[in-house]
């Protein structure tokens, strides 16, 4: 008995280190099961054809989400055809931030016609599980003897302002790098964003 | 006439208050800001890097007033940071401040790509807001998240050069 609590307190402990953490480039990242928009369950295990995934957690409120959403926009339309489609994924809790609430994500997605799925992490247990801190935040997967393995972190390019001054294309040229059978250098970057709000 | 002069001094009066608040923004690129970072005097800084459209940023700068309108005659230095796009000074910051009546001195930095400087503030940050920094040349303090007032005065209190 007393193995049996000193085992659950460790994996505890183990789990809660793991969720704090997140991914790093290299790790194996979970697929999820979340609603999206148009009321379906969206899986990653679904896009049979893909070679990995653009998964960005974004959302409604914040400015540096909304400034990259013609970006993301033009990402997907050019990597899903390569094998690359974009998965959004909200993590905000609506409690804390209204304007995040699934139906303000049904109107935005709408407002700009996203050609992608726009998932809401209700529990926000995936946004824990890759250690995503901010929007917009990137994890690159690929798609590697039936896993996912994380291949990049950060930011979508170098300028989140202007979009004319960009002069580092940080994920497009991980995904050029990956199809290109590289790795992707830099494979880890940081940027400034909305932090993400977790339930109170 | 006097309906006049009470007008005008309606405007008057108007304008000094709007003045008393209206402060010029700085704007500096990471390099323009990083001394401030890194002084050697006996003042205690505050850095608070915030933003207009960042909810709990906004909702944690009364602490910061507070605690700027308590150490404000010691050796003591608050600067907010705002994270704001350069584009939003005129329409959202100085409106922003106007309103909130900001005290604290603030300076925007406008350096988009983050990914060269993010580590050079601190390497723990993964670049999410507000994040507070407090210190002077004896001790240094780095906190992403959220403070109140009195964790700031804890700090500054114990740590104060007289």
């Amino acid at each position: 008995m007393k193995r049996l609590f000193i085992t659950l307190f460790i994996s505890c402990i183990t789990s809660s280190l793991l969720l704090a953490e997140g991914y790093k480039v290299g790790d194996k990242a979970t697929d999820f099961s979340l609603k999206n928009i148009d009321g379906h369950i969206i899986s990653l295990k679904d896009f049979k054809d893909a070679k990995g995934f653009i998964i960005i957690f974004t959302c409604n409120h914040c400015p540096f989400s909304v400034a990259y959403e013609d970006r993301i926009i033009a990402l997907d339309k050019k990597y899903k055809q390569v094998g690359f489609p974009v998965i959004a994924i909200n993590p905000n809790d609506s409690t804390v931030v209204p304007s995040d609430s699934y139906s303000n994500m049904i109107v935005r997605a709408e407002e700009k016609n996203f050609p992608f799925p726009y998932l809401l992490d209700a529990d926000q247990s995936i946004t824990a599980a890759y250690g995503a801190t901010r929007t917009p935040h990137v994890f690159l997967l690929q798609k590697k003897g039936g896993k996912l393995i994380v291949r990049y972190i950060g930011a979508i390019d170098d300028n989140y302002e202007e979009p004319q001054n960009v002069t580092k294309h940080y994920l497009s040229d991980a995904i050029d790098a990956l199809l290109d059978n590289k790795k992707p250098n830099p494979d880890f970057t940081k940027a400034i964003g909305c932090s993400i709000k977790y339930q109170k | 006439m006097k309906t006049i002069c009470k007008f005008l001094l309606v405007v008057l009066f108007g304008i000094s208050i709007n003045h008393v608040f209206a402060q010029h923004i700085p704007v500096y690129n990471f390099e323009e800001f990083e001394p401030i970072l890194h002084q050697e005097n006996d003042t205690t800084y505050v850095i608070n890097f915030w933003a207009t459209w960042c909810i709990p940023c906004v909702k944690e700068l009364p602490e910061f007033e507070k605690v700027n309108l308590k150490f404000q005659s010691q050796k003591f230095k608050m600067i907010l940071v705002s994270l704001d796009f350069k584009s939003q000074i005129e329409n959202t910051v100085i409106p922003f401040i106007k309103e909130n009546k900001i005290q604290s001195e603030v300076v925007l930095l406008s350096d988009p790509n983050a990914n060269s400087w993010i580590n050079k503030v601190n390497k723990d940050w993964t670049g999410s807001i507000p994040v507070t920094i407090i210190y002077n040349k004896n001790f240094y303090f780095f906190r992403e998240g959220t403070m109140n007032f009195n964790e700031i005065n804890q700090i500054i209190t114990k740590n104060l050069i007289k």
